[in-house]
């Protein structure tokens, strides 16, 4: 199993002294305020905290899909914050996986396309694109449900799908903003359990944002946002 | 493959909406190749003149007729290879309803000066030897039933009477932008006839029409004519055949420009049609192309997917009202023939018909992917749930 952060384990994560904040109008709103901590390779992290501290803007940032007003983050040796829009588009393609709370799969493509869409962006043959799907179905126990469209998955289902599109390109980081979010306790307790899963077995490090307490104990540790500032809470 | 398999499948995710914007395209592009073709039936005589005739008229007026025996002094001028002559003649087949174009010509030189006009050597002959005879274009004679021998009367309008002919030959056009509604009839027996009646109108043609050896040296014969009847009783203007057939379209200009001028605003009218189209479809599926962004596709491939769409829809209207240009411009043909004797689909109508097709796919694309591309990941993620 893969233990939490320490001295000797090499850092994935590094966000350093970040800020951001958002403008209404002329007015700036501060939604993180000098934030800095680390994560560990193989780390599964829970951010938690009320509606509007700032946790997904982390999260958003951490992955790459918005920029910092100051500070740095560098994840496995790269600072993105000094990559253009091109270079981080690349380099989310390689290194980061979402996992969305509404699942967000494109209604039009069955569960196998979907999966396929981020090996697009890759130059293997089909033949190969084929081979890395199918094990990400079979990783998310849902091989009998390829040819299946969202509208005819469960909720639980298309989430899975969704992390089997997260793994496909086999990245170092997960990212999940409300996971469990639009779930039902069963199901949402499977895709907590498939995270873990991945976690332990492929050495992910997964970043997730919840308000579910249950959900946060499958991390390893908890970390709480509150008016853009970080508290640790020992999982 | 793949991203076509996805274009294809967006374009119909709202069915009914892609269903009436082809719909739509179909309909505009159908439209604008009808009224193109209009245009072009009405260039019709213009495009399929030849650059080695030249026609001579009255200089006042085409109302106006020449002496014929301007005919021989117009032969001995340099460069001219032959002249034959006709008369514009006006008759009406029973009722005006029947309207067709008849001539009153030399039959001994007329119709070797067009040679578009196919006619067998026993029928020319029959028809020269025959002072009553006519020759008679294909369709005019399918039009009225009229086979080789028949005998139609027409009713003089410019010159009075009722007047007869026997049908002794019946032309071909020698490919489809002939014109195959005429009747051409001996000059003399006209001419013989006005003696008789009106003898201050015999022995007076419409215009000449002058065979060159050089269609280069046109310009030069056609000073050398005017200027042979030049301070005459009756001066003449000469010109190309094609300028002479100008003269004629642009009597009607203001018609053809109308025209054209609704057959562009009806492909304006479709590009903002297909332009809302794309623009509702950009805006539902905003939070799919963040998601898109997320997972590291670009804008390229954003807007590739926002024009793929446009186009396809754009093509397969387009496609579709090509399609069905020819079989309404035929049947258009049929029905509208008495005022439309050739009426056909030009290539250039199609070549435009594809441009156009382009443009609309292209120019309404282009909002919905600017807006497309520019959303931030993060402000479009937050669009879903």
């Amino acid at each position: 199993m893969i233990m939490p952060a320490s001295g000797e384990q090499q850092i994935m994560v590094a966000v350093n002294a970040v800020s951001k904040a958002y403008r209404r109008g002329n007015q700036p709103i501060p939604v993180l305020e000098g934030i800095s901590f680390q994560i560990a390779r193989g780390e599964f992290l829970a951010l938690m905290g009320p509606s509007g501290s700032g946790k997904s803007t982390l999260l958003n940032l951490i992955a790459g899909i918005d920029t910092v007003d100051s500070g740095s983050i560098v994840i496995d040796g790269v600072d993105i914050a000094t990559l253009d829009e091109s270079e981080l588009a690349r380099w989310r393609a390689s290194n980061v996986g979402f996992i969305f709370q509404f699942y967000n799969l494109i209604p039009v493509l069955n569960a196998f396309e979907n999966v396929e869409l981020p090996l697009l962006l890759t130059t293997l043959s089909r033949r190969e694109r084929r081979q890395h799907v199918e094990a990400a179905l079979d990783v998310v126990s849902l091989s009998d449900r390829r040819e299946h469209y969202p509208s005819q998955l469960s909720g639980g289902q298309q989430q899975r799908v969704a992390i089997a599109r997260a793994i496909v390109t086999d990245p170092a980081i997960l990212v999940a903003d409300e996971p469990t979010g639009d779930l039902d306790r069963v199901s949402a307790g499977e895709i907590l359990e498939l995270m873990g899963r991945l976690n332990a077995e492929q050495g992910k490090t997964i970043i997730m944002v919840t308000h579910d307490p249950r959900a946060a104990e499958k991390a390893h540790i908890i970390r709480q946002l509150d008016k853009g500032l970080l508290n640790d809470v020992p999982a | 493959m793949f991203l076509l398999k996805l274009l294809f499948r967006n374009a119909f995710r709202h069915r009914v909406r892609t269903l009436l914007t082809i719909l739509g395209i179909t309909v505009a592009i159908l439209a604008f190749g009808l009224l193109q073709t209009v245009v072009s039936a009405w260039y019709a005589g213009v495009n399929a003149s030849s650059s080695t005739r030249l026609v001579t008229r009255n200089a006042v007026s085409l109302v106006f007729s020449l002496p014929i025996a301007y005919q021989e002094r117009i032969r001995r001028i340099e460069g001219v290879s032959s002249v034959s002559y006709a008369n514009w003649f006006g008759g009406v087949y029973i009722t005006e309803k029947n309207f067709f174009p008849n001539f009153a010509v030399d039959a001994k030189s007329y119709l070797d000066l067009y040679p578009e006009f196919v006619l067998p050597p026993d029928e020319k002959r029959a028809f020269q030897l025959d002072r009553k005879g006519c020759v008679i274009g294909k369709k005019l004679a399918e039009r009225f039933g009229w086979k080789r021998g028949d005998s139609i009367p027409l009713k003089g309008t410019i010159f009075p009477g009722n007047w007869e002919f026997v049908v002794r030959g019946i032309y071909s056009g020698v490919d489809t932008s002939t014109d195959e509604s005429q009747f051409f009839f001996h000059w003399d027996y006209l001419n013989e006839t006005l003696r008789k009646t009106i003898a201050r109108r015999a022995d007076q043609t419409g215009v000449y029409i002058i065979g060159l050896k050089n269609p280069q040296a046109a310009s030069e014969v056609s000073l050398a004519v005017d200027a042979t009847f030049k301070n005459s009783l009756a001066e003449t203007l000469t010109e190309t055949e094609k300028a002479f057939q100008l003269s004629f379209v642009s009597m009607t200009e203001a018609i053809v420009v109308a025209i054209r001028i609704v057959s562009f605003v009806v492909i304006i009218i479709i590009m903002v049609v297909v332009a809302n189209t794309m623009a509702m479809t950009a805006r539902e599926r905003i939070g799919e192309y963040a998601i898109f962004k997320a997972m590291g596709f670009q804008a390229h491939h954003i807007a590739g997917m926002v024009f793929g769409e446009s186009l396809f829809i754009t093509a397969a209207g387009g496609g579709i009202g090509i399609l069905l240009t020819f079989p309404v411009a035929r049947t258009f043909g049929e029905v509208m023939g008495n005022f439309f004797p050739v009426f056909q689909v030009d290539r250039s109508t199609l070549y435009m018909d594809l441009v156009f097709c382009l443009i609309v796919g292209i120019i309404a694309g282009i909002f919905p992917t600017w807006r497309a591309i520019r959303i931030k990941v993060a402000d479009g993620l937050r669009r879903i749930g």
